[in-house]
């Protein structure tokens, strides 16, 4: 009985032991060399290939941001402010595009707050806009997956145009053509699907001069 | 390119990729399963980690050997989070709670990657990498390990031995696991993903907010969580967080790499056995399935069936990503939920009932088309057990497959391991149900509340990890009950793995006669299909009529 426990236990040491030996290797020495080689080789892509201003961080081109008014006395969520694109809806944190707090919505398919709340997106957009509310595309009124979605569908950016240009004083051409040169098209023709990055649109808007 | 050839070519991209890869790494993993040479660095692991590498094992002796690794693997991976405060890198992060660290030490070390927390609000940097990472990789490995031993039970004759588990696991992760990770890491990285040792940092923003980006050895962990067939996100959003899954290749080459080891694992069982044909076979009906359920889920997602919502916005872009759209996203939902991945790059809760209801579906099939690293392929191997079973009850024979003959004590592990998932996914849900505190985690009403608890138990039995994240699963009672759910859904059925592969080895092959039932064949894919549909269809209905049906059809 006392032999086979002895046993039974210096099992269990050799298992903690090849445990610890896989931990040096796996969870040590192998994430410290990618670190190392991704630290050498691709400093921008590692370390979340941030925009830059002056040398200040202002964002991750991979991330979304929020682009608000400030938030008023009395209101409880901020309005959109129309000099910038707008992103998608967001379901990260209480704030939105939250990268503390990353997530979906998980609403149901037929859940009746998330519909309710799709056909008020729909009217806000469109009034925002200055469109017709069936023209609004379906990224513009639903929340993404990770909540953190930098990437809107190019009908959508299309459609924020006029209202941008308006709101900065622009030719709407010369707005259009920077959301034309912003259209991703899908990695070697056939990946994922188009977008427009509004988080750099965003920041290459900010550098156009008003007419 | 206009969406629907994009899309389609998308996926003949994936099956050319993984039919390149099929042969060279199925042949690769055979010799490494049977090779008599160690490598120098595995003598050193084999000597600073105490054991005997080179004495075969019995079935018991190999059981033992997993059991005692995965004991220590919980313990050790449950001390560090409870301990997480006191290591480097905690970035100021609490110890978790005493039973998400058991459900959360559970679901690593059994590969199901289950997530009752929130990566990015939860974990240091050093319990991911040390703690999580190590499971993603060697959980993966013992996979691998098990089902090698049952396919030398088929391979071997008139012997006890069915090969060494510290073998099997060190070779699996130095020779296959760490190098396709390293260089797959770097892949990643090169287009997006970030491998930094950052905690978070705060910006102002370009309209002037503030935000807060996190950092981490993003990628080196992210390639072992696919390829592992783990699933388990370093951040809450999983694979749909753009520093997991910056862009539309990164995201294919994911959904790539958590499919290759289980479509390449056939290869490797018809080279042990000896005959090719038969793993084609195997394959052929993993890919079936494969290719049936990316149909459907598409098809649903693409065009809004049964969801209101849907409708409302005009298509099916709630919980999925712009850079994905709706294609590749159902192709990700698909591939996670027929591996025992479960990672996700879009969020299967607002999924229409019958894409959502497919990937429950998917889960419930028990992961093997094609399923977890090792696990997938010996899921399905039990079910061509029962097939050829079924085959030669029908024309009055004594079944075997492989030489090998299927008699009472094969069937009664063979019958114990289909029975033991589904035992703990409706007993468990049924329980929960029956609570009216554990129902009220529901975020979602009516027959979806239901298909959410039905997808947490389906997901932890069957060691997925993927969820209907809608559920608040984050308490003291899902925690410990999903905990024992993947604990007994991924040992269980490998107790009974192991004593069939025991079994096996013992018997003197019997001759191939003209009345044995051929297992290469067209004939045995669509046999293994139907057995497969039916067991399943038949254990299933009357849950599935309850959550996702009853939604559909409403």
């Amino acid at each position: 009985m006392l032999g086979s426990l002895a046993h039974v236990v210096r099992h269990h040491l050799a298992a903690l032991r090849m445990l610890l030996v896989f931990t040096v290797i796996l969870g040590i020495a192998y994430p410290l060399a990618v670190t190392g080689i991704a630290q050498g080789l691709f400093p921008h892509q590692a370390n979340g290939s941030m925009i830059k201003d002056n040398g200040r961080p202002v964002a991750s081109a991979l991330i979304g941001q929020n682009f608000n008014l400030p938030l008023r006395k009395g209101q409880t969520t901020p309005a959109p402010d129309p000099k910038w694109f707008q992103p998608r809806p967001s379901a990260a944190g209480k704030t939105d595009y939250d990268p503390t707090s990353s997530g979906a919505s998980n609403l149901g398919p037929n859940n009746a707050t998330l519909i309710k709340t799709i056909a008020q997106r729909r009217t806000a957009v469109a009034a925002f806009d200055g469109v017709r509310p069936s023209s609004v595309p379906a990224d513009a009124v639903t929340a993404s997956g990770s909540g953190l979605d930098p990437d809107i569908s190019p009908a959508y950016a299309y459609e924020q145009v006029n209202r941008v240009a308006k709101a900065r004083g622009l030719d709407p051409v010369a707005v259009h053509k920077l959301v034309a040169a912003h259209v991703s098209g899908r990695p070697l023709g056939f990946l994922g699907q188009e977008g427009v990055n509004v988080v750099r649109l965003n920041h290459d808007l900010a550098a156009l001069q008003p007419r | 390119m206009n969406a629907t050839l994009a899309g389609w070519l998308q996926i003949i991209a994936l099956v050319g990729a993984l039919a390149l890869t099929f042969r060279p790494l199925g042949d690769y993993t055979a010799h490494v399963l049977t090779s008599p040479r160690h490598w120098r660095a595995e003598r050193l692991v084999y000597r600073v980690g105490g054991v005997h590498a080179d004495a075969e094992q019995t079935w018991p002796g190999y059981l033992r050997s997993v059991l005692a690794f995965s004991l220590v693997s919980v313990l050790f991976l449950y001390g560090f989070l409870r301990l997480q405060n006191h290591l480097l890198l905690s970035l100021g992060m609490k110890p978790v709670s005493s039973d998400l660290a058991f459900n959360t030490a559970a679901s690593f070390v059994t590969n199901t990657n289950w997530q009752a927390y929130s990566g990015e609000a939860a974990m240091g940097h050093l319990v991911q990498m040390a703690g999580l990472a190590v499971q993603n990789f060697v959980s993966a490995a013992v996979g691998i390990a098990v089902v090698a031993a049952l396919i030398r039970g088929f391979a071997r004759k008139k012997t006890d031995w069915i090969g060494n588990f510290w073998q099997d696991l060190t070779r699996v992760v130095l020779r296959i696991l760490l190098p396709i990770s390293l260089v797959m890491a770097v892949v990643l990285v090169a287009a997006g993903t970030i491998e930094n040792f950052h905690g978070f940092q705060s910006i102002t923003t370009i309209a002037g907010e503030h935000q807060s980006i996190p950092g981490g050895p993003v990628a080196s962990q992210e390639v072992i969580k696919e390829l592992g067939t783990n699933g388990g996100g370093f951040y809450n959003a999983n694979s749909a967080h753009p520093f997991e899954n910056p862009n539309p290749f990164t995201n294919w080459l994911e959904i790539y790499l958590l499919l290759v080891i289980g479509f390449a694992l056939p290869r490797t069982f018809g080279k042990m056995v000896g005959d090719n044909r038969q793993g084609y076979a195997i394959v052929a009906v993993m890919a079936l399935i494969w290719a049936a359920s990316v149909a459907v889920v598409t098809a649903n997602e693409l065009h809004s069936v049964s969801s209101s919502a849907g409708h409302a916005a005009g298509g099916m872009m709630e919980g999925k990503e712009q850079r994905f759209g709706i294609w590749a996203s159902a192709l990700f939902a698909v591939s996670t939920t027929l591996t025992s991945c479960g990672a996700v790059n879009s969020f299967h809760d607002s999924y229409t009932p019958g894409g959502g209801g497919l990937t429950i579906f998917n889960m419930m099939l028990g992961e093997i088309a094609p399923g977890g690293t090792g696990s997938g392929l010996y899921g399905i191997l039990i079910l061509a057990v029962v097939a050829v079973f079924i085959a030669g009850l029908m024309v009055g024979r004594t079944p075997e497959y492989l030489g090998k003959k299927l008699r009472g004590r094969e069937m009664k592990y063979a019958s114990l391991y289909i029975l033991t998932t589904p035992a703990i996914v409706l007993v468990g849900t049924g329980i929960a149900m029956a609570l009216p505190g554990e129902r009220a985690a529901m975020l979602n009403h009516g027959p979806h509340g239901f298909s959410e608890v039905l997808y947490a138990f389906t997901s932890a039995a069957n060691n997925n990890g993927s969820a209907f994240a809608g559920l608040s699963a984050d308490t003291v009672w899902y925690n410990t009950a999903l905990g024992l759910a993947m604990i007994l859904g991924r040992f269980l059925p490998m107790v009974f793995v192991l004593a069939l592969a025991g079994s096996l080895a013992q018997q003197q092959p019997v001759p191939i006669t003209a009345g044995t039932l051929p297992t290469h064949r067209p004939q045995f894919v669509g046999l293994l299909s139907a057995v497969i549909l039916i067991v399943v269809g038949l254990t299933y209905l009357p849950a599935l009529a309850l959550g996702p049906l009853a939604e559909g059809l409403h």
